[in-house]
C-alpha cells in the first residue's frame, strides 16, 4: 500500500520504518506568535525546563496585537523578547522585521518543502501549500517540543479534493476553499487531511493555494496541503531571495496506490465567486445573490489574503476609483517586504488615492485585535478567515469572508458587488 | 469521579465563543474563567457552581489554537467537556492541560441542569436525573497515556 504524502513526511519524522497510529516525530521548525508565544513560556518555566533543543529552529513572531495596541501587547513581546535573548534564540521576529506569521516565515527560508512544522496558531495549515507537514497546536505543545524538539501526533487519514476545469475570470484561492467549506461543512474534514490537487489547482498561483490551505482548518481539518511542483520552487526562491535550500520534489508526491477516505471531484467551470455569509465560514453563497447586503467597513489583508497577487487584484480594481462615501476600507499588507512591493508597483498610492487606509502589516481586525473593531449592528465584507460571533469586535456584528476581488468591487459600491459590475 | 450540573451548548461551538480574542493578552486561568463564553451566554462564568459540566453537540471547540479556550473553561471551575465531537487542537490542547473531556454521540439525551455523575476511566456517564446509563468512546492508549499523567509536560518528565 502506498503512502499521501503527509504520510510519508510523518514517517520520515518519526525515525521509524513504518507508521502506527500514533508517533512522536522530530520537529524541523516549531514557533509561536505574541499571545500564543507567551502561554508556552509560562508552561517552559513551570515545568522546570532548563534548555530548547535548538535555538536556531525554534521562532517567535510577533503579528497578532502589534505594533503593540496597549501596554499588556507590549508586556508580552517583550516577554518573548527576554527569553529569546536568554536562550539564544535567533528567530525573535517584532514588527519591523516581520508581518503575519503564516505569510512572513515563508520569506525566511527557516523550512522548505518536505519540513514538518508545528505552530501555536491554527492557521499554521497554510504552509502545507508548499508541501510541509505543518500542524497547528497549542501553547503545551509548543512549549513541550521547545523543550524536547518532537511532538505527538495521531497520524492523519486524508481526503482528496481534485478541482478540474477551466477557472472563469474573478475565481481565486478564496473562491475555491469557500466553495469546498461551504460544500463539505465546518466540520466535514475533521482531524483529517485535506489534499487539494487537480489541473486548477496546478494553474493556480502559489499564493493561490496557500490562501486554500490555510483555511483548511476551517473545515475541521488537520491541514491542508499540495504537492510541491516547479512554480512552487520559483516562488520560493523569489521570496527568499534565493535563500531556499535545493529540495528533490519528485519525492514530495503522494503515491498513486495512496488510500484516500474519499475523493471528492470539483468542477470550477460555473464556480461565481463566493460569499461566507455570517457566522460561519461553511455557509456560503454565491456573491450576486448578496448584492442588498450593505457595508460599513471592508478589510483586504490576513494570513488569508493579504499577500502581494491579493494586492494586485484589489489595486486594478479600485484604480482611478472611489471608495463609497462613509464606507471604511482597511488594507492591511501582510508583510513588510509585501508592502514595499506594493509600494513600488504603485498599489498604495492607488488605495491612498482612492481613499482606503493603509495599515501596517498586522492580524488586527481580522481576530478583533485592534485597528478595525466593529461596534453593535455594523457589517464589514474581510478577506479574512473567521466569520463567528463577535470575530471582529462587538457580538452584535456581521462579517462576511470574500476574495480580495470581490472585496475591493464591494470598497467601491458600499455593499457585496460582483467584480463584473466594476 | 466527577458529578456536577449540566450546561447544554449547541453544535460549533468555537473558540472566540469560549474566550473572546480581546482577552489573549492574558495568561491568568482565573482572569480568563471569569470572561468564559461571554459573546454567546453573557453571565455564565456568574451562575457556573464549580464542578459544573458542559454538554455540546458537535466540532466543540472548532476555530483557533488559543489554549486561552480550555484555560478558560477550567478557570471557571468547569470539571468536565462532553461533546458529539471535538476541534482537532481543543482536543489535543485539552488532553495536553489536563481539562478532562468525552466524546459521547448522543448528547441530545442529556438535558441542561441534569445532573451527571461520570466515571471517567470506565467511560461512564451516569445521569442521575434521568436514572440512566450511556458509555462513551474509549481514548486510544497513546492518549490514555497523556491523561494518566495529568497531561504532556508531566508525561515528557515521566519518560525521562
Amino acid at each position: 500500500m502506498g503512502l499521501t504524502l503527509i504520510e510519508k513526511i510523518l514517517l520520515r519524522a518519526s525515525g521509524k520504518r513504518e507508521l502506527k497510529d500514533f508517533v512522536y516525530a522530530k520537529v524541523d521548525f516549531c514557533f509561536g506568535n505574541d499571545i500564543t508565544a507567551p502561554l508556552a513560556l509560562k508552561q517552559f518555566e513551570s515545568a522546570g525546563f532548563k534548555k530548547v533543543f535548538n535555538r536556531n529552529r525554534i521562532g517567535f513572531v510577533c503579528d497578532h496585537f502589534v505594533p503593540a495596541r496597549d501596554l499588556k501587547a507590549a508586556n508580552n513581546v517583550k516577554m518573548l523578547k527576554d527569553f529569546s535573548r536568554r536562550f539564544k534564540i535567533k528567530n525573535f521576529f517584532d514588527i519591523n522585521s516581520c508581518g503575519i506569521e503564516h505569510a512572513f516565515l515563508l520569506e525566511t527560508a527557516l523550512f522548505s518543502p518536505g519540513s514538518l512544522v508545528i505552530g501555536a496558531d491554527s492557521h499554521t495549515c497554510t504552509f502545507g501549500a508548499i508541501g510541509c507537514a505543518s500542524f497547528g497546536v497549542g501553547s503545551t505543545d509548543l512549549a513541550a517540543t521547545m523543550s524536547e524538539g518532537r511532538c505527538w501526533f495521531k497520524v492523519p487519514s486524508t481526503i482528496k479534493f481534485f478541482y478540474k476545469g477551466r477557472m472563469p475570470k474573478w475565481i481565486s484561492g478564496k473562491d475555491l476553499v469557500l466553495h469546498t467549506i461551504g460544500k463539505i461543512g465546518v466540520d466535514g474534514a475533521l482531524y483529517k487531511v485535506m489534499e487539494f490537487t487537480g489541473p486548477a489547482i496546478r494553474k493556480l498561483g502559489v499564493e493561490g493555494r496557500l490562501t486554500m490551505t490555510n483555511m483548511a482548518i476551517e473545515a475541521g481539518a488537520k491541514t491542508g496541503i499540495i504537492e510541491p511542483d516547479e512554480s512552487t520552487m520559483n516562488y520560493l526562491k523569489r521570496i527568499t531571495g534565493n535563500k531556499i535550500p535545493k529540495v528533490d520534489i519528485k519525492k514530495l508526491k503522494s503515491d498513486k496506490d495512496a488510500k484516500y477516505d474519499d475523493v471528492i471531484d470539483i468542477d470550477v467551470t460555473k464556480l461565481e465567486p463566493q460569499v461566507s455569509c455570517p457566522h460561519l465560514p461553511g455557509n456560503t453563497k454565491p456573491v450576486r445573490s448578496l448584492k442588498n447586503v450593505k457595508l460599513t467597513q471592508v478589510v483586504i489583508g490576513s494570513c488569508t489574503n493579504g499577500r502581494i497577487s491579493d494586492l494586485r487584484i484589489a489595486a486594478s480594481l479600485l484604480k482611478g476609483k472611489k471608495v463609497k462615501k462613509g464606507l471604511r476600507v482597511i488594507i492591511i499588507p501582510a508583510t513588510p517586504s509585501i508592502f514595499r512591493q506594493a509600494e513600488k508597483e504603485g498599489f498604495i498610492r492607488i488605495f491612498l488615492e482612492s481613499g482606503c487606509v493603509v495599515s501596517p502589516p498586522t492580524c488586527g481586525p481580522c481576530l478583533g485585535g485592534h485597528d478595525g473593531i466593529l461596534d453593535d449592528g455594523e457589517i464589514a465584507l474581510s478577506t479574512t478567515n473567521r466569520n463567528f460571533i463577535g470575530r471582529m469586535g462587538s457580538p452584535k456584528s456581521f462579517v462576511y469572508l470574500s476574495s480580495p476581488a470581490v472585496a475591493a468591487a464591494s470598497a467601491v459600491k458600499g455593499r457585496i458587488t460582483h467584480p463584473d459590475e466594476i | 469521579m466527577i458529578k456536577g450540573h449540566v450546561h447544554k451548548f449547541g453544535d460549533d461551538i468555537n473558540t472566540d465563543d469560549i474566550i473572546a480574542a480581546k482577552y489573549l493578552d492574558s495568561q491568568d486561568e482565573k482572569f480568563l474563567g471569569s470572561k468564559c463564553m461571554e459573546n454567546i451566554d453573557p453571565g455564565f462564568a456568574g451562575r457556573l457552581k464549580k464542578g459544573d459540566i458542559i454538554v455540546a453537540g458537535k466540532n466543540f471547540g472548532c476555530g483557533s489554537s488559543r489554549e486561552h479556550a480550555p484555560l478558560a473553561i477550567k478557570g471557571c471551575g468547569v470539571s468536565l467537556v462532553i461533546a458529539e465531537s471535538f476541534a482537532r487542537i481543543f482536543y489535543r490542547n485539552s488532553i495536553n492541560l489536563g481539562l478532562p473531556i468525552l466524546v459521547f454521540p448522543d448528547c441530545s439525551k442529556i438535558k441542561d441542569g441534569d445532573i451527571l455523575a461520570v466515571d471517567l476511566a470506565g467511560g461512564k456517564i451516569r445521569n442521575l436525573s434521568q436514572r440512566k446509563v450511556y458509555t462513551c468512546q474509549k481514548f486510544p492508549d497513546f492518549m490514555r497515556e497523556i491523561i494518566d499523567s495529568r497531561g504532556l509536560i508531566e508525561w515528557i518528565k515521566k519518560r525521562k
